[in-house]
């Protein structure tokens, strides 16, 4: 040993450096490759094929009065279409300007000023609002009230009082014709 | 350490599998007890004999229950009035998760009152607090499997807590779902982690144990043992003493499966699950209720949230608070400066603990009540308090306190009491 001695601290150096990048790129690539193991395992959690399929819904809106709201399922939620009396159309412009908690103009959230389209979600924690039935309480705005932990929203869908933080949410939607909308 | 018996069959197990040592030094006369313990110590063997009773009840179940949408609220109602003793077992389970819960906050609150969790027992504390946090999941999951209306409701608000979280929020929601809301791939999902996290905790458990005895159990006087005179072996002294405590606890916990078995639970969840109507009402299980209180303690006008109104919304404030107020328990060891463990020698302590009792107390009655008037001023002060006495009272107050003297050993305080008794 004592032979060599001389020798190894002048190679030990490299040595100990090409040890050091075995070492490193081993363990580089054995963290790699056991991240990339681990995906199919986390991806299997999100939404399978046959549940994406099942995204769009198509509704004819002929029957629905002025005044009038139904509930359609869409991505096994709720989805709220109110067919706005001009007060309410009037009453949610006027607003905009209002101090909102999250500010959108009524015009940017609908296509056609009468028909309000809006996933009927509440904002906070995923209850469904009440307002869609006349004998349901409507909140301190006129629009809808979330009996869970309080949060009103407006004839627009919008926050405006309680803990929610967000707007209600609109989904993507496409009128086919006059009469029907293709949400999705 | 080898045992050697008079039974040649035992003696050649013993040899190749040490399994009668380890049992008898785990929990038999091998295992050396502080001698002074009292009944509060009965909750820790109580906590593992209702975990083995709800893995048993559980698997059972399982055998009757489908997890399916369809199908699942009707396999429970099958399991009640075809299945032969389902009932039974039923209401065994659930029940069982809230002795389980009761058994356990007993157990935790036993620790901060005689200052279990200090040197050298800070990581068998938080062993115990990750148990609490896995039987919440497990608990919370369980809830679900049913398939009514509280199961429907709480998983929705439940999971929704995460979208909270900034910009990955909603992805985060649609892995927990599986789709785009509570839904079949979630309550698959549910019953299969359900089953799982038992035997996590069963795990856990056993980590718990061995760091337990490692330094033996904690004792009423807090004090080191110093040596042989102030132990007794576990059995047969602690064997007899934790099964008639739970004998007791039996009696307390089948006077509720036989008499109230809906006691704990939510009319509501008698109700099938319907996606499109929220009960007015939502409310989690009482073990939750403290928890609950604090989550929704946070909105714009409460101001333990104005210094970070600028930063985060509301929302995603009380999630923080809510997972702080069991996660800062991983501190208490730190958190609390005094070098004495039992209350006994620390006053001021001792009240401090009593009004934190109080205080989880009247969160969980506020927590139960629905989220207006003064029950959100009640809650909000009731929540500042909870952090206050975990961050400002509990490190000042044991800084600042003067305890009592403590005795030399268990066993001089055990001889003292007696000579007192005597000359009396």
């Amino acid at each position: 040993m004592s032979d060599t001695a001389s020798t190894d601290t002048e190679t030990g150096v490299d040595e100990k450096s090409r040890r050091d990048f075995l070492y490193v790129s081993t363990a580089a690539v054995g963290a790699v490759g056991s991240a990339i193991a681990v995906w199919p395992f986390i991806d299997q959690m999100n939404p399978a094929a046959d549940t994406l399929a099942l995204s769009s819904t198509e509704v004819n809106l002929d029957a629905i009065e002025v005044g009038q709201s139904i509930t359609v399922v869409w991505r096994g939620k709720p989805v709220f279409i109110r067919h706005r009396t001009p007060e309410e159309i009037a009453a949610a412009k006027k607003d905009d300007t209002a101090d909102l908690i999250d500010p959108e103009t009524d015009a940017s959230r609908t296509q056609k000023p009468e028909w309000l389209i809006m996933v009927g979600v509440c904002t906070h924690l995923g209850c469904i609002p009440l307002g869609q039935k006349t004998s349901e309480p409507r909140g301190d705005f006129g629009g809808w009230f979330c009996p869970c932990h309080g949060s009103h929203y407006d004839t627009s869908g919008r926050i405006r009082k309680g803990p929610a933080p967000k707007n209600l949410h609109i989904p993507t939607y496409t009128f086919l014709n006059d009469t029907s909308v293709k949400i999705g | 350490m080898s045992k050697q018996f008079k039974n040649p069959v035992l003696n050649w197990i013993e040899y190749r599998l040490p399994i009668f040592s380890f049992i008898d030094d785990s929990v038999g006369s091998g295992y050396p007890t502080p001698k002074n313990l009292n009944y509060w110590w009965n909750f820790g063997s109580l906590a593992g004999f209702v975990l083995v009773i709800m893995i048993a009840s559980g698997i059972v179940l399982a055998m009757h229950y489908t997890a399916h949408v369809d199908y699942a609220f009707n396999s429970i109602e099958r399991i009640m009035r075809d299945v032969n003793y389902g009932w039974l077992i039923r209401y065994i389970h659930m029940n069982g998760g809230s002795m389980f819960f009761i058994v356990v906050y007993i157990h935790l609150l036993r620790g901060m009152y005689y200052g279990s969790y200090k040197a050298p027992r800070e990581l068998l504390w938080i062993i115990g607090v990750f148990i609490l946090l896995a039987m919440m999941a497990t608990a919370f999951m369980g809830y679900v499997l049913p398939w009514g209306q509280m199961s429907f409701w709480g998983a929705t608000v439940i999971t929704n807590l995460f979208s909270a979280i900034p910009i990955v929020g909603d992805s985060i929601v649609t892995l927990l779902w599986g789709g785009f809301s509570v839904d079949n791939p979630t309550l698959n999902r549910f019953f299969s982690l359900h089953y799982l996290m038992p035997f996590v905790i069963v795990g856990l458990v056993v980590v718990h144990l061995w760091a337990l005895h490692e330094h033996k159990s904690n004792n009423p006087l807090g004090v080191d043992i110093k040596g042989e005179q102030d132990l007794i072996p576990f059995h047969p002294y602690f064997t007899s003493k934790d099964l008639y405590g739970m004998a007791v606890f039996m009696m307390f916990f089948m006077f509720f499966v036989f008499f109230a078995p809906n006691f704990f639970g939510e009319p509501d969840n008698y109700i099938p699950a319907n996606p499109l109507a929220t009960p007015p009402h939502i409310v989690p299980e009482w073990y939750f209720l403290p928890y609950y209180a604090i989550l929704r303690a946070f909105t714009k006008d409460f101001f333990l949230y104005w210094p970070v109104a600028w930063l985060i919304t509301a929302k995603l404030a009380g999630v923080i608070a809510m997972f702080s107020s069991i996660l800062l328990l991983l501190l208490l060891p730190w958190l609390d400066g005094s070098k004495v463990r039992s209350s006994k020698f620390r006053p001021y302590y001792a009240m401090a603990f009593w009004v934190f009792v109080i205080d989880c107390l009247v969160l969980g009655y506020v927590g139960g009540k629905p989220a207006e008037g003064t029950f959100i001023v009640i809650g909000q002060i009731a929540t500042a308090y909870y952090f206050a006495h975990l961050v400002i009272i509990i490190p000042l107050v044991s800084r600042l306190e003067r305890p009592k003297p403590i005795p030399e050993s268990i066993s001089a305080a055990v001889t003292a009491a007696h000579a007192k008794q005597a000359g009396e």
